[in-house]
C-alpha cells in the first residue's frame, strides 16, 4: 500500500476513535449537570410521582451506559431525537441551520484564506518595512476588537455612513443565491476581520523562517524577483504550519461565531445552540456539541494529511 | 588583453556590522582593497582559511553580500561595466545569467519541494535564454557530460532522492545551463567523501574545459585547486597574500604564509610497536532500533594504551556508530567490548562511574557540543565536580591548569563559546575531556571542521598530551593525511565492516585491497596533473581487467 494511503486510513480511523471519545465526554458532561431532562420539562414544582412517570416514559430510569449507547445508536442512524421544548425533530432543525452556518463560514473562508496568504507573503517580502508594519498593525487591531464591537462598527460604517448593505442578515429557504450573498455580506466582513490576523501572522512567520534557507539564497543568486522567490521557493516549503492555523480558523468560523450570528440575527447553529442551552434542552445541546466536535476533528485531519502530503519526501519515497 | 578581461575587480572593500556580546555593534572590514582580474575562459583559484574573505570576494562578482555584508568600496567591472552601484533590477538580470554560483552544500541549496529539472532550467526560462524544450535538452546533455546516472530521467527526481555527490554535479549543471560567462564554485567538493570528490572534481574540470566558461574556484584545499586552476590567489584576513600561476604557487611559493599552506601536514609521527590492548573489541555487531540491517558487522579491534587507532572510511561506513557502540550509546547485538582488562556493560546505563570517566569523547562540531550559555569555567569544571567532587578554589585552579595544558593560558575561563574561535572551541572540548583524566579519548572527526593550519595545531596538541599522559586515542576521520600524521594503528571501514586493519606501516603499504587502494589514491596531492594521472591510471587498470 502506498504510504500516503496508509497514513490517510490511519488518520481517519484515529479521528473516528477521537470522535467516539468526544461523544462520551459530551454525554458525561450533560449527565453531570444537576437535574435531568424530566426535571427540566416539568420544572421545579413537579411532584416526585410526575417526575418518575416521565422518567419511565423517556427511558431516563435506565442506567447511564444503556442510555449512552441508545443515544449513540440513534446518532449513527441519523436520529438525533426530538427537542424537548417544541418536540421538533432535531436532525431536521439542525439540517437547515447547518447549511446556513456552512454558507456563512464558506464565504468568509473564501475571502479570508487567500487574503491572509497574500497579505502574509507581502508582509514577509517587506519584513520590517512600512508595508509589513501597516499590514500587521491593521490586522492586529481588528483581531483585538471584540467581535460585537467590530460588528457594530461595520454596521455603522456600511449601513449608515455609506448605506450599501442592510444591517440584518436574514436568510430563508427559497432565497436566490445572489440575494443570500448580499444578506451575509456584513457578517462575512466582520468574520474576515476577525480571523485574518492569525492566519496572516502565521503565513508571514512561516515564510520568513524558510527565507533563511540556503536554497533561498540560491534563488536570489539566480536573479529571481523577490515575489517569485516567495511564491515558488519559500511558500511550498512553508505550507505545513500555515495549513494547521488555517484549519483552526476555519473550525472557528463554523463553531465560534455565535456573537456575530446574534448581532446580525442570522439564523444558524450557534444561535440555535445558545437558545437551547438557556432552555436546558439537553438533547439539542448534545447533538450540536457532537457536530461541532466532528467539524473540529474533520478539519484537523484534513490539515494534518495535507501538511504531510505537501512534504515531497513522503510523496516520493526514495 | 583588455578585450579578453571578463572580470576586473579593483580596490574592493567589503564591510559588515558585528554584534559582539555585551558591546555596542561596530563596523568591521572584511576585505581591504583586493584586486582580482579574470580573463574569459580562465580559472582562478581563491584560497585561504575561513575568514580570509574568499567566499565574500567570490560573491562580489555577482554584487551580492551574504547576510549583512556590504560592498562599500572599489569597482567590480563585469564585461566592462561596474556592477557595484547597480540597482536591484539590473543585478537580477545578470545573476543567474552572466554569472552563476555553485555552493558548498548542494544538498541545502536545492529546494526540497521541486523537481531537479525545474530548478536546473529555471534561470534559462526566467532570463529568456531559451525555450523550455531547448533548456531541457541542454540540461540532459549537461547531466550526461557530468556523468549523472540516467541523464534522460535524472531531472524528474527530487533532491532527497539522489546522493550528495550527484546533487553537487546537478548544481554544476544548473550553473552551466544558461551559458554564463562566469561560474563561481564555492568549495564545491569540500563536503564530499574523497572517493566521491575525485569524480566530481574531474566532472567539473571537464565541464569547464568543454564549455569554455571562466570560473572562480574557491577552496581552502590547495591540493584540490591545483588540479583545476590556471592561476591561484592566496588570501588572508581579507588581503591578497600572493598571486601567481598554479605552478608558481605550488612549486615556488614566495610568501611565508603560502609556504606554510603548501607544507601543511608535514607533521610526522613515528609508529609505536604492538602492545597488549587496553580497549578490546571482539566480534561486535550492531544495528539501530527498528531497522533490519547491521550497521556494524563483526568488528574486532584492539588499541594499546598510549597509542592511536585511526578508523577511516567514507560517510556511512559505520565509523561514528562504532564510537556509539564503544561508549554504550548503541548497545551491540553481538560481541564483547572490554576495557583495561574488565568487560564493559553493553549499555552505558550498566557501567560504573569509573568506566564512564575513563572513556571520553570529543566531537566534530565543537559548537554543538558546548552549551552556549555556559562559560568555559563551568564546562570544564563540570567533570571535575562530577567525577572528583572538586569545588570552589580547588576546582578553579584545576580549570586553569587544564587551560594551560591546552595552551590557552589565562583570560579564557570566563568566556562564553560565542567569544571563542573554532580552534579554541575545540581546545576547550579537549580540556573538558582531559578533566575526567580518561584512559581513552574517542575523537570523532575533531579536525574536519577546522582550517588546515588550525587543525594542525590541534593534532600537535593531541600528540603532546598523549606523550604526557599515555592516553589512548580512537581517532575517527575520513582524512587520510591526518591518519598518516598521528596514527599507530589503522582500521579501514567500508559498509560496516573492517576491510583492512593493522599497524600503520602495514596498512599503508602495498599490496592493497581494492577499497583501500581507491581510498588512498583519491586523496588529492599537491602537484599539477595529479588528477589526470590518477584517472588515466584507473582507466588503464579497468581496461586491463
Amino acid at each position: 500500500m502506498h504510504p500516503i494511503l496508509k497514513l490517510l486510513v490511519q488518520r481517519i480511523a484515529l479521528g473516528l476513535l477521537l470522535l467516539f471519545a468526544v461523544s462520551a465526554v459530551i454525554f458525561l458532561g450533560v449527565e453531570a449537570l444537576p437535574g435531568d431532562t424530566a426535571q427540566a420539562i416539568l420544572g421545579q414544582s413537579a411532584t416526585p410521582q410526575a417526575l418518575e412517570n416521565l422518567r419511565n416514559q423517556m427511558g431516563l430510569d435506565q442506567p447511564a451506559l444503556t442510555r449512552y449507547f441508545n443515544w449513540l445508536g440513534g446518532v449513527l442512524t441519523g436520529d438525533l431525537g426530538k427537542a424537548l421544548t417544541n418536540g421538533v425533530d432535531i436532525a431536521q432543525a439542525i439540517g437547515q441551520r447547518l447549511g446556513n452556518t456552512l454558507f456563512l463560514a464558506g464565504c468568509a473562508a473564501l475571502i479570508s484564506v487567500p487574503l491572509a496568504l497574500i497579505l502574509g507573503a507581502v508582509a514577509a517580502r517587506y519584513a520590517g518595512r512600512w508595508p509589513d508594519k501597516l499590514i500587521s498593525g491593521v490586522t492586529l487591531t481588528t483581531i483585538s476588537l471584540p467581535e460585537f464591537v467590530a460588528a457594530y462598527f461595520v454596521i455603522f460604517l456600511l449601513t449608515i455612513v455609506i448605506p450599501v448593505f442592510q444591517p440584518v442578515a436574514m436568510v430563508f429557504p427559497g432565497m436566490s443565491f445572489w440575494a443570500k450573498l448580499q444578506a451575509v455580506a456584513l457578517p462575512v466582513i466582520v468574520l474576515v476581520l476577525v480571523v485574518l490576523a492569525h492566519m496572516m501572522r502565521m503565513t508571514r512567520a512561516a515564510i520568513l523562517n524558510v527565507m533563511q534557507s540556503a536554497y533561498i539564497e540560491t534563488a536570489e543568486l539566480k536573479g529571481l524577483s523577490p515575489m517569485t522567490i516567495i511564491w515558488k521557493h519559500a511558500f511550498p516549503n512553508a505550507v505545513a504550519p500555515i495549513i494547521s492555523v488555517v484549519a483552526i480558523n476555519l473550525a472557528y468560523l463554523v463553531v465560534g461565531v455565535v456573537v456575530v450570528e446574534v448581532v446580525f440575527s442570522y439564523n444558524a447553529l450557534g444561535q440555535y445552540l445558545v437558545d437551547h442551552v438557556t432552555k436546558r434542552d439537553l438533547p439539542v445541546v448534545q447533538a450540536v456539541g457532537l457536530i461541532f466536535a466532528a467539524v473540529y476533528i474533520g478539519l484537523n485531519i484534513i490539515a494534518d494529511v495535507t501538511a504531510i502530503i505537501a512534504n515531497p519526501r513522503l510523496r516520493h519515497p526514495k | 588583453m583588455a578585450d579578453n578581461l571578463l572580470l576586473d575587480i579593483r580596490g574592493l572593500v567589503i564591510e559588515a556590522t558585528s554584534y559582539p556580546p555585551g558591546e555596542p555593534p561596530k563596523d568591521v572590514t572584511l576585505v581591504h582593497g583586493v584586486d582580482v582580474q579574470l580573463e574569459k575562459g580562465k580559472v582562478l583559484g581563491l584560497i585561504g582559511e575561513s575568514g580570509a574573505g574568499k567566499s565574500t570576494i567570490g560573491l562580489s562578482a555577482m554584487s551580492y553580500g551574504r547576510g549583512g555584508v556590504r560592498l562599500t568600496g572599489g569597482e567590480i567591472l563585469l564585461n566592462g561595466r561596474d556592477i557595484r552601484p547597480a540597482a536591484a533590477w539590473q543585478l537580477r538580470r545578470l545573476r543567474g545569467r552572466e554569472v552563476t554560483y555553485v555552493s558548498q552544500s548542494a544538498a541545502a541549496s536545492f529546494n526540497p519541494s521541486k523537481r531537479l529539472m525545474e530548478q536546473v532550467i529555471e534561470t534559462c526560462l526566467s532570463h529568456g535564454v531559451m525555450t523550455r524544450p531547448e533548456a531541457e535538452s541542454r540540461a540532459v546533455g549537461l547531466f550526461r557530460k557530468l556523468g549523472l546516472p540516467n541523464p534522460e530521467t535524472f531531472g524528474n527526481r527530487y533532491p532527497h532522492q539522489v546522493s550528495g555527490g550527484q546533487l553537487q554535479r546537478a548544481m554544476t549543471a544548473m550553473a552551466l545551463c544558461p551559458k554564463p560567462d562566469l561560474v563561481i564554485f564555492d568549495e564545491p567538493t569540500t563536503a564530499l567523501d574523497v572517493t566521491t570528490q575525485i569524480d566530481v572534481l574531474a566532472a567539473i574540470k571537464e565541464a569547464i574545459r568543454d564549455t569554455g566558461v571562466a570560473a572562480l574556484y574557491i577552496t581552502h584545499d590547495l591540493a584540490v585547486v591545483a588540479q583545476v586552476a590556471d592561476e591561484i590567489m592566496v588570501l588572508r584576513h581579507g588581503r591578497k597574500v600572493e598571486h601567481g600561476t598554479t605552478d608558481q604557487i605550488i612549486n615556488h611559493p614566495r610568501e611565508d604564509y603560502t609556504k606554510a599552506l603548501v607544507s601543511v601536514r608535514s607533521l610526522e609521527h613515528a609508529e609505536k610497536p604492538e602492545a597488549a590492548p587496553i580497549l578490546r573489541i571482539e566480534n561486535v555487531t550492531a544495528r539501530y532500533r527498528g531497522t533490519t540491517f547491521d550497521v556494524l558487522k563483526n568488528i574486532s579491534l584492539g588499541l594499546p594504551p598510549g597509542q592511536t587507532l585511526a578508523v577511516v572510511g567514507e560517510s556511512g561506513s559505520g565509523k561514528s556508530t562504532l564510537a556509539r557502540a564503544i561508549t554504550g550509546l548503541l548497545p551491540p547485538t553481538k560481541g564483547r567490548i572490554s576495557f583495561d582488562g574488565r568487560p564493559l556493560s553493553a549499555a552505558f546505563r550498566g557501567r560504573t562511574r569509573q568506566d564512564l570517566r575513563e572513556i571520553q569523547m570529543i566531537y566534530q562540531m565543537a559548537d554543538t557540543a558546548m552549551n552556549p550559555r555556559q562559560t568555559v569555567r563551568t564546562m570544564i569544571g563540570r567533570p571535575l565536580e562530577f567525577y572528583f567532587g572538586m569545588k570552589g578554589r580547588e576546582r578553579d585552579l584545576r580549570v586553569q591548569e587544564l587551560l594551560d595544558q591546552i595552551e590557552m593560558g589565562k583570560g579564557f575561563a570566563d568566556r562564553y563559546p560565542a567569544e571563542l574561535s573554532g580552534g579554541q572551541k575545540q581546545r576547550v572540548c579537549i580540556a573538558r575531556a582531559l578533566a575526567a583524566q580518561p584512559k581513552l579519548i574517542i575523537c570523532d572527526e575533531v579536525t574536519s571542521a577546522l582550517d588546515p593550519l588550525v587543525a594542525d595545531g590541534i593534532l600537535k596538541l593531541l600528540l603532546n598530551l598523549q606523550a604526557e599522559t599515555q592516553m589512548a586515542y580512537l581517532f575517527i576521520t575520513h582524512d587520510l593525511a591526518t591518519v598518516r600524521a598521528i596514527a599507530d594503528k589503522i582500521a579501514v571501514m567500508y559498509k560496516g565492516e573492517v576491510v583492512r586493519y593493522g599497524q600503520k606501516s602495514d596498512v599503508l603499504a602495498p599490496p592493497f585491497d581494492d577499497y583501500t587502494d581507491l581510498l588512498l589514491s583519491s586523496v588529492p596531492e599537491m602537484q599539477l596533473g595529479w588528477l589526470e594521472n590518477v584517472l588515466e591510471h584507473r582507466r588503464m587498470a579497468s581496461a586491463g581487467n
